[in-house]
């Protein structure tokens, strides 16, 4: 068990170097955030000199073991359109983030549970057929659509919920949450419910076809035949034995929402990671870009590993040879 | 703290914000934050411009973009003609309850133009200051020099005291990774205090009640949200949760016109379009050069249907330019402004006598996030090329990644459009993109091209103090400019800022910079 888990992490670890690596070179050839830093009366003189302060002029290798070694203490140095120390400016950020998927993830699940039993249980029937025609739509319309038909009909036509921001919060030492206040928890539901049409869908139709595999095995017909309520049967005995695979689904699509968020957090002007991420882009904000992207891609190793360690400890046959050979 | 504490609190901020509703309050939701509350560190003119509500220069523009004292009361140039000898304003307080002094002014001078100040550009004459005595300051310069004020005018003014306390004396250096006290805190002597800020959320400015000038605006608090994504922006203005924007998007103009709570204000911007070529010896293709000639430049230029591209590409709402500043710059002349007529037979005729090989290929560099409709304009000018037989390949990407090809002549012919700012006065031009790429000048000249005599009426405009004799000299050059056809102007490019019906005034400037403190709100709103 050890061993395996030592690979792992010295997995994940390679994983990072190459993501640090892959996103250091996309920066090279971005573009000179000097241009973007000084105003039209610079001479070129001063350009020079501050490329040559951000030591933008060093070798390729110089730059990134500079990166990384700085990367692995967490230090990502300094905003250039902010002045703000990286870590800072994403510490902030994180949890307007993280509430909005947490929040998201709650309604893909209270919607996409209850929504696959149905359709699974009552095939064919109308409800269904509707539920199902209502999946394909939020597989198939793009979250930024989803957000942009949301405000129109909820903010500009009835007035109901804000377009856009995230209301007023409350600080907990340094987590702010938006989920303690009416205009917080106000802000949060349409962006909350364009980032989970496609989650919905996603766990509606995985329930659908375990309820439907689930529903024919032998134990739910001797269920039957000892006379449990349909009811019970269906939502107690098949439902558990569903749960499973939701769950593994949905603790790895969490790093999935967290990368998708961007494209919500543009249209609601939610103040999240993506938002942050996207305005670096604009600006070649180079060390914000480089830490978001870490950032990301270690929340999404991390999960996986963490994942993978479970289902060695749940399951000794997906352990090593090594393992096997001792055992 | 518990729970409850925290609900109580959470109550008493609701009832204060609810409180608060019954003001004045303006929300004006912008297309973009600004980068930090220090003005002086990121080389950003909208931060600047956000930021003059709080701080405020020696000098101002006044509704008509005419500069006017404001934290000076006066000014003399010594008798040497390079010291200039500003009386400052009395009994001026900072937002923390300092006086203003002439130390304050020695110490912002300093600092903007210290060697790590991506703004020190700003001041490109300046050499030393040195205090007089309270309310007395002598900026020395290193040469005549005719545009200090308007340099000033930009130049917010800090408190020495407040930035020896907290240690912001010199500018933020990214390049040392070292945060500022400035970027998180300001105290200007300005119209509005900084109450609070979130960045990429939301900027509160409060009125300060003891601002030295008497208010022309009515407002009480100003909340600055940027919202990036336009159509959010449009949502959020007819649905009332913002009720100013200086970005209305083109494309929903008519739109907002239609809605009953908004109103669209627009007008045509400084900000001149024009097209570059390349004066170097061979094209990026290693083919040679043919644009250094004249009547190559001539070609394209009446190739180019300028009415079409303003009915078409930008709606009606721009307007067509011949000379390469705009009618309220000063040494802007009528002359200057005639247009060549469009005419593609004399375009092949020129092209042909100068012995322009058939499909020619040249880059042609745009920007996806410039100029207004910049992408459809440059699509409409490279067919309308390939009509007179040439090739050119047009080539849009971001700002970001075309910059370093055209500073680095990476590229043959580009866009660039220019306000002239911070100065607001054809000098701008001349020096940056008109003359020979020399220290200071012709950072923008990006074709590489070089008029010595043009440089020399420039250089004479810049050291010459009399402002009728220095338009005259400006006017010269840029007739110059327009009979060699170094550049081809385009248009000046619309611009439009939306209302809702609370806001009773706001008066839109052609520099594109909301200044609200002559701003109002209709009362009771």
């Amino acid at each position: 068990m050890i061993a395996f888990l030592l690979k792992r992490t010295a997995n994940a670890a390679f994983v990072m170097l190459a993501v640090a690596l892959l996103a250091f070179v996309i920066f090279r050839f971005f573009g000179d955030p000097v241009e973007m830093m000084v105003n039209e009366q610079a001479t070129l003189q001063d350009r020079i000199e501050l490329r040559e302060r951000l030591g933008l002029n060093d070798g390729f290798v110089t730059q990134y073991t500079r990166f990384v070694t700085n990367a692995v203490q967490g230090d990502f140095g300094v905003s250039y359109r902010n002045q703000q120390d990286v870590m800072v400016l994403i510490k902030e950020r994180f949890p307007a983030t993280f509430e909005l998927v947490l929040v998201a993830t709650v309604i893909s699940l209270v919607v996409g549970i209850p929504a696959g039993v149905i359709t699974a249980v009552y095939r064919d029937s109308r409800l269904a057929n509707a539920l199902q025609l209502g999946s394909i739509i939020g597989v198939s319309l793009p979250s930024f659509v989803v957000g942009i038909l949301l405000i129109l009909a909820f903010s500009v036509s009835l007035g109901w919920l804000p377009a856009f921001g995230r209301g007023a919060t409350v600080d907990i030492g340094w987590w702010s949450t938006g989920l303690l206040t009416p205009s917080g928890r106000a802000a949060l539901v349409l962006p909350a419910i364009s980032l989970s049409t496609f989650q919905v869908t996603l766990v509606m139709r995985l329930v659908r076809a375990e309820m439907l595999e689930t529903l024919r095995a032998d134990y739910i017909k001797f269920a039957r035949a000892r006379g449990v309520p349909t009811r019970r049967v269906q939502w107690r005995h098949a439902l558990r034995n569903c749960l499973m695979p939701v769950i593994t689904l949905t603790g790895m699509q969490i790093g999935n929402l967290i990368a998708f968020a961007l494209v919500t957090e543009t249209v609601f002007q939610w103040p999240g990671m993506g938002m942050l991420f996207i305005q670096a882009v604009t600006f070649v904000d180079l060390p914000v870009m480089a830490a978001y992207l870490l950032i990301v891609s270690l929340i999404f190793v991390v999960l996986n590993t963490l994942v993978d360690i479970t289902y060695a400890w749940v399951d000794p046959r997906l352990r090593d040879d090594s393992a096997r050979g001792n055992g | 703290m518990t729970l409850r504490h925290l609900l109580l609190a959470t109550a008493a901020v609701a009832t204060f914000s609810g409180a608060a509703q019954a003001e004045n309050v303006l929300k004006w939701g912008a297309n973009r934050d600004i980068g930090s509350l220090d003005p002086y560190s990121f080389g950003d003119s909208f931060t600047i411009n956000v930021l003059n509500h709080v701080y405020e220069g020696l000098v101002r523009y006044n509704k008509d973009l005419k500069i006017e004292p404001a934290l000076a009361e006066s000014w003399e140039i010594l008798d040497d003609k390079i010291t200039w000898r500003f009386k400052l304003r009395e009994g001026v307080t900072f937002h923390n309850g300092n006086s203003f002094t002439a130390e304050d002014v020695v110490a912002s001078l300093a600092r903007v133009s210290h060697e790590t100040s991506p703004l020190k550009g700003n001041l490109p004459a300046y050499v030393s200051s040195k205090v007089v005595d309270d309310l007395t300051v002598d900026i020395t310069l290193n040469g005549t020099y005719p545009l200090l004020l308007n340099d000033l005018t930009n130049i917010h003014i800090f408190d020495a005291e407040w930035m020896t306390e907290n240690d912001a004396l010199m500018p933020t250096d990214v390049g040392a990774g070292t945060e500022g006290y400035a970027t998180y805190n300001a105290n200007g002597t300005g119209p509005f205090i900084v109450e609070s800020r979130q960045p990429d959320a939301k900027t509160v400015f409060v009125v300060n009640a003891d601002w030295w000038d008497e208010p022309q605006h009515n407002l009480d608090r100003i909340e600055l949200t940027p919202v990036n994504s336009a159509a959010t922006r449009v949502a959020a203005l007819l649905s009332g949760e913002i009720s100013f924007t200086n970005d209305a998007p083109v494309q929903d103009l008519p739109r907002l016109a239609a809605a009953p709570n908004v109103e669209v204000l627009e007008g045509v911007d400084l900000r001149t379009v024009m097209i570059g070529f390349p004066f170097r010896e061979t094209l990026t293709t290693g083919e040679p050069n043919p644009f250094v000639e004249k009547p190559v430049r001539e070609a394209l230029y009446k190739a180019i249907d300028l009415d079409l591209i303003q009915q078409k590409v930008m709606r009606g709402k721009s307007r067509n330019a011949g000379a390469t500043v705009a009618p309220p710059i000063p040494g802007y002349t009528e002359a200057l402004d005639e247009l060549p007529g469009y005419d593609p037979e004399a375009s092949k005729a020129l092209l042909a006598e100068a012995g322009v090989p058939e499909g020619l290929e040249f880059e042609f560099n745009c920007l996806s996030d410039g100029l207004v409709n910049e992408e459809q304009f440059c699509q409409a000018i490279a067919s309308m090329w390939s009509r007179i037989g040439l090739s050119p390949k047009l080539d849009v990407a971001p700002r970001a990644v075309q910059s370093p090809k055209r500073t680095n002549a990476k590229t043959d012919i580009y866009t660039l459009g220019w306000a002239t700012l911070p100065l607001l006065d054809s000098y701008s031009p001349l020096l940056q993109i008109f003359h020979s790429k020399d220290g200071n000048a012709g950072v923008f000249n990006w074709g590489g091209w070089s008029y010595p005599e043009l440089d020399a009426l420039i250089d004479a405009a810049g050291s010459e103090l009399e402002l009728e004799a220095r338009l005259a000299l400006q006017t010269e050059a840029l007739q110059m400019v327009k009979d060699e056809i170094i550049m081809i102007p385009l248009h000046q490019q619309p611009m439009a800022w939306a209302v809702t019906e609370g806001v009773s005034e706001m008066p839109l400037f052609p520099d594109a910079k909301p200044r609200l403190w002559f701003a109002r709100m209709a009362e009771g709103s």
